[in-house]
């Protein structure tokens, strides 16, 4: 079971505090809705988890040990799904996948016209990416959810250009991953249809005050 | 044969490097680029310095030494940059292998792609440039070692200013320095060849260059790529 804790967690922007200090911990099994206005540094908390950005100050506890920059157990736990998804526009869905979980030096998985099909792609497969839409770029991107074994999924924006059919099928998704023990960790301006989504508001910390230490 | 699901780096290597093969083929507009520019200075070298065969043959060993140098310099900014710009290597830093083998791949691909169409391109060159008899095989030798480290010290630079906006010149002046032992020795090869001098030790610091160059510079590489994307 994943279990992730802050403490005093808070990210800097040129050695400003973006929010307030958080505490609290996760748990496998929630879905967690980091909340904010823009700029209040949902993206760049999401960043600090994944050790993508590491001007944070206070602890992080991943299973109950600190953590300054992820490690080999937490990297392979992890999916992340940025503003950028990291989908080549000149190879096909299917190479796109297939690279994205080689690289992380798992077996090619069989899945992969199968995720496809769940992301509403059927069909898609060698399909050059250069050729699909925004929203279309995002489900392929989306589609290594399906696949993926990782525990922590941490989303930036999923929904971005996702119609509503696809916004349905990826709660749905979301759902039955925190069922079986997983943990979810995204930001979304829109609401969300999950029962017990935990909401975790970032406040914009008052720029030039001093209490900052 | 038994398959496992523990991830492995071996399957990583491969992943990566089919991947940079394919997009290299369908962008094989890029690809061409640097041979195109070797291939011009080339044939504008007798044009604008002199046709005469005895000047020409001086200057071929050099000259073409340092066109290849420029041309691998031409295709290095390139390197990072899209998987930059798309996200792809915020995938790589956060792969559970280590990042330094997967960029490997990266440069190796690059030198695959770069490295060896100049090398081998150079001594059919080389004939346009009246360069002498002796020179052929030694020139194509020592670019062989040679480009191998000018695409892993190049990376380095790509690697660091990948994050810039405008990152070309800065990379060029941080990577020059490296390229010039290379040099030195990659075109003092070819004279000594050309002159009837011993060259193994001129081979032996390429390719001493080039071990070291392997070890060290994936780490760098990496190095500078987590910089660039946690910035």
């Amino acid at each position: 079971m994943p279990s992730l804790e802050f403490r005093q967690f808070t990210c800097q922007r040129d050695g400003h505090p973006l929010f307030n200090p958080l505490n609290f911990a996760l748990n496998g099994g929630e879905v967690v809705q980091i909340a904010g206005p823009n700029g209040a540094g949902k993206t760049t908390f999401l960043r600090s988890l994944c050790g993508l950005f590491d001007e944070w100050t206070g602890e992080m506890l991943w299973q109950g040990t600190p953590l300054r920059v992820p490690d080999f157990s937490l990297c392979s736990q992890l999916l992340y799904l940025g503003h950028q998804p990291g989908v080549k526009k000149s190879l096909t869905a299917g190479e796109n996948l297939r690279w994205f979980f080689g690289v992380q030096g798992m077996p090619f998985p069989g899945a992969v016209s199968d995720a496809l099909a769940q992301v509403g792609l059927q069909g898609y497969e060698d399909t050059f990416c250069y050729q699909m839409s925004a929203g279309q770029l995002r489900r392929v991107a989306l589609a290594r959810l399906y696949i993926s074994r990782a525990a922590i999924w941490i989303l930036d924006e999923p929904f971005t250009a996702i119609d509503r059919f696809g916004v349905q099928n990826l709660e749905t998704l979301l759902q039955r991953h925190v069922s079986n023990g997983g943990l979810v960790i995204l930001t979304t301006h829109q609401p969300l249809a999950i029962s017990g989504v935990r909401l975790i508001e970032l406040q914009m910390a008052g720029r030039g005050g001093n209490d900052v230490d | 044969m038994m398959s496992t699901d523990t991830p492995s780096l071996r399957r990583a290597f491969w992943a990566s490097l089919r991947r940079e093969l394919l997009l290299s083929y369908r962008h094989k507009g890029d690809l061409a680029n640097p041979l195109i520019f070797f291939l011009m200075v080339v044939v504008f070298t007798p044009l604008g310095i002199s046709e005469e065969p005895r000047m020409l043959a001086r200057i071929a060993p050099g000259m073409l030494w340092v066109i290849a140098l420029l041309a691998t310099l031409l295709s290095l900014d390139g390197l990072f940059r899209s998987d930059y710009d798309d996200g792809a290597l915020e995938q790589m830093v956060l792969s559970p292998q280590p990042l330094a083998c997967l960029v490997l791949t990266k440069v190796f691909a690059h030198w695959l792609l770069t490295g060896v169409p100049l090398t081998l391109l150079a001594p059919v060159l080389g004939v346009m440039l009246q360069l002498p008899e002796g020179g052929y095989g030694i020139l194509f030798l020592s670019l062989l070692l040679g480009t191998g480290s000018l695409s892993l010290i190049g990376a380095i630079g790509a690697a660091l200013t990948v994050g810039l906006r405008k990152g070309g010149l800065l990379l060029s002046l941080i990577i020059m320095p490296f390229y010039v032992p290379v040099l030195i020795f990659g075109s003092g090869a070819v004279k000594n060849a050309i002159e009837g001098f011993p060259v193994n030790a001129e081979l032996a610091i390429l390719t001493a260059m080039l071990l070291a160059w392997s070890v060290m510079a994936p780490f760098a590489i990496a190095g500078g790529l987590k910089i660039s994307v946690r910035a």
